[in-house]
């Protein structure tokens, strides 16, 4: 079943300004979709469209079956929402945070006191439950926004850029949250600029730049688009060209880089061993190896020109690149 | 739970919140307390002799006279914080939170409403108490003061309505932090620290026709002589008509931030 269903989604703001030109995608029920984008792609923005915070200025969306314009109130009911930058009262306790959450859902004191204990529990917080959240890190405030989030177990969840700014040890801890809450049937829609993330968690990532969706599909297959896995390989000095007729034969060759032998690996991983063997029998020493497999980062840059991570101040409104879009 | 029950309980939730974050905050409370009782002690300490000017009103002293206007000045200031509060709100995502769950949407400027309301009626009591250590006497006693804190319960919300549509509309702390200046002077062209009667033209006209200097007339009532059924009527009169006109403008910012998404 779908989760989320959208048709040519678009919002403009002004006369001119569209942040999101015209969106498709289906999410299935129990799927981790990722939409990943540069600042400014249009990733919030169909966010805000789908968690009817913002209305959509063409096209449909369907949430947990329900219209998010002419059935607002429905999909409400059926999702959870924590937002970018984690939009927590500084002044509130992350308990009485919780406890409003669920009263905003409608639970009862007594359900909505189970549930607070149980999350604040669930995402390491029961010992800061009655601090300020002003005094919270920023892996805190993320893990207490996911907590609030899941307060009326919602069936879908949407988590806009759940670990941006955070270290590497808080962003892993989100990411096991996300994933165990997959793993109990949610069906969650997340905005990552961060590769690994969406790599990581992700059943199919959607790239979106210049608000229009340029590449859907699952990590693995949006890789293999790009081509094998390649090998760079340091050899003695001199011995370059012979090592590059050596090998040849094994995989194909691609220009040298930095004085780097390069060659792709149709076997992938499978491949290295008998290049290794070959250049070992010929008496040439290897300095040093590396298999590179493509990233999601090379898919970036193949459907839009550019490179995703590190790019964001250089061009906020990415657009697509037209060969591939 | 029905529908009007589960919002009312939503309403008293963000009400709640919403006197929490005034107390945790010392910048939402100082306008509603400090602020006015040192205006309070510097004018009956400075200008007492004041109600010996031929026209002053008949009171047992300046204090009597001059706690209606600190009232109604909390409660204006009490609504510009509550304001504040809101687009604070706004600018860092927590209206999206309310936004994104299933309650009506004007919950979320009712449930600030009721904190201010909550403020005003605080204030009033507070500044009850302070009169009454400081030798203030109320003519009309418990009654009266019921009706004080009546009043000022309301205007609070009526004066909050508008700090909430200019939150709404700007979504902006620092524009509904810049309104401040004109809360005194709305407080004086109004007769809520002096008779209208005795003041300059034209200030005395504006302060004569004055929807503030109504309430304060209506608060003060009950202080300074027996209940007068028509300065209590022009009161209650002037708040509803402020309140309907500052809820309706929060409604339309609302619907207007909605629609255009900021």
């Amino acid at each position: 079943m779908v989760a989320i269903e959208v048709r040519g989604l678009k919002r403009k703001f002004g006369d001119e300004v569209y942040a999101v030109r015209g969106v498709d995608l289906d999410v299935a029920e129990g799927e981790i979709y990722a939409f990943l984008g540069p600042n400014g792609a249009g990733k919030t923005t169909t966010v805000r469209m789908l968690t009817t915070l913002l209305r959509p200025t063409g096209g449909t969306a369907k949430v947990a079956g329900h219209d998010v314009v002419t059935e607002a109130g429905e999909v409400r009911k059926s999702i959870g929402v924590a937002l970018q930058e984690a939009a927590l009262d500084p002044l509130m306790t992350g308990r009485e945070l919780i406890l409003l959450q669920a009263t905003l859902h409608g639970l009862s004191r007594s359900d909505g006191k189970e549930r607070a204990e149980r999350l604040l529990d669930r995402v390491g917080l029961d010992h800061a439950a009655d601090r300020r959240v002003g005094t919270y890190s920023g892996g805190m405030k993320r893990r207490l926004d996911l907590a609030s989030a899941l307060v009326h177990s919602p069936r879908v969840l949407f988590l806009d850029e759940p670990t941006t700014g955070l270290d590497p040890v808080s962003r892993k801890a989100i990411w096991e949250e996300v994933q165990a809450l997959n793993d109990d049937g949610a069906t969650i829609f997340l905005t990552t600029q961060y590769l690994e993330e969406a790599d990581q968690l992700a059943d199919r990532v959607g790239i979106i730049a210049g608000g229009l969706l340029v590449a859907e599909d699952t990590p693995t297959a949006l890789k293999a688009e790009i081509g094998n896995a390649h090998l760079e390989i340091a050899i003695c000095d001199g011995e370059l060209e012979r090592a590059e007729a050596i090998v040849a034969d094994l995989g194909k060759p691609l220009p040298s880089r930095n004085g780097l032998l390069m060659i792709e690996l149709e076997g992938g991983a499978g491949g290295v061993a008998p290049v290794v063997r070959a250049l070992d029998e010929a008496g040439l020493a290897v300095e040093s190896l590396d298999l590179v497999e493509p990233t999601l980062d090379d898919v970036f840059v193949k459907k839009t020109g550019r490179h995703l991570e590190g790019d964001d101040e250089a061009a906020p409104e990415a657009e697509p690149a037209q060969a591939e879009a | 739970m029905g529908s009007l029950a589960q919002n009312a309980r939503v309403v008293v939730a963000l009400g709640r919140r919403s006197i929490y974050q005034t107390f945790r905050r010392p910048q939402l409370m100082a306008p509603i307390i400090i602020f006015p009782s040192l205006l309070l002690a510097v004018q009956t300490g400075g200008a007492g002799q004041a109600v010996n000017l031929p026209g002053f009103p008949e009171v047992n002293g300046f204090l009597d006279f001059m706690l209606a206007g600190a009232m109604i000045q909390s409660c204006l200031l009490a609504g510009n914080s509550g304001g504040i509060a809101l687009a604070v709100d706004i600018e860092m995502g927590f209206t999206d939170r309310l936004l994104a769950a299933p309650i009506s949407r004007f919950s979320m400027v009712l449930g600030r409403l009721a904190g201010t309301a909550a403020l005003g009626a605080f204030s009033a009591v507070y500044y009850v108490v302070v009169g009454l250590i400081f030798g203030a006497q109320i003519e009309e006693g418990v009654v009266g003061i019921v009706l004080m804190i009546v009043f000022v319960t309301l205007s609070a919300v009526a004066f909050g309505g508008i700090g909430a549509a200019i939150a709404l509309r700007s979504g902006s702390a620092s524009v509904v932090q810049g309104l401040f200046p004109l809360v005194f002077v709305i407080l004086f062209l109004s007769s809520a620290f002096f008779p209208y009667e005795l003041m300059q033209e034209p200030a005395s006209t504006i302060a004569e026709y004055n929807p503030v200097s109504f309430i304060v007339e209506g608060v003060r009532d009950p202080v300074i002589s027996t209940l007068t059924g028509s300065d209590a009527w022009r009161a209650f009169a002037s708040i509803i008509g402020i309140g309907a006109v500052s809820l309706g403008l929060s409604a339309a910012a609302l619907r207007h931030r909605l629609r255009t998404g900021g």
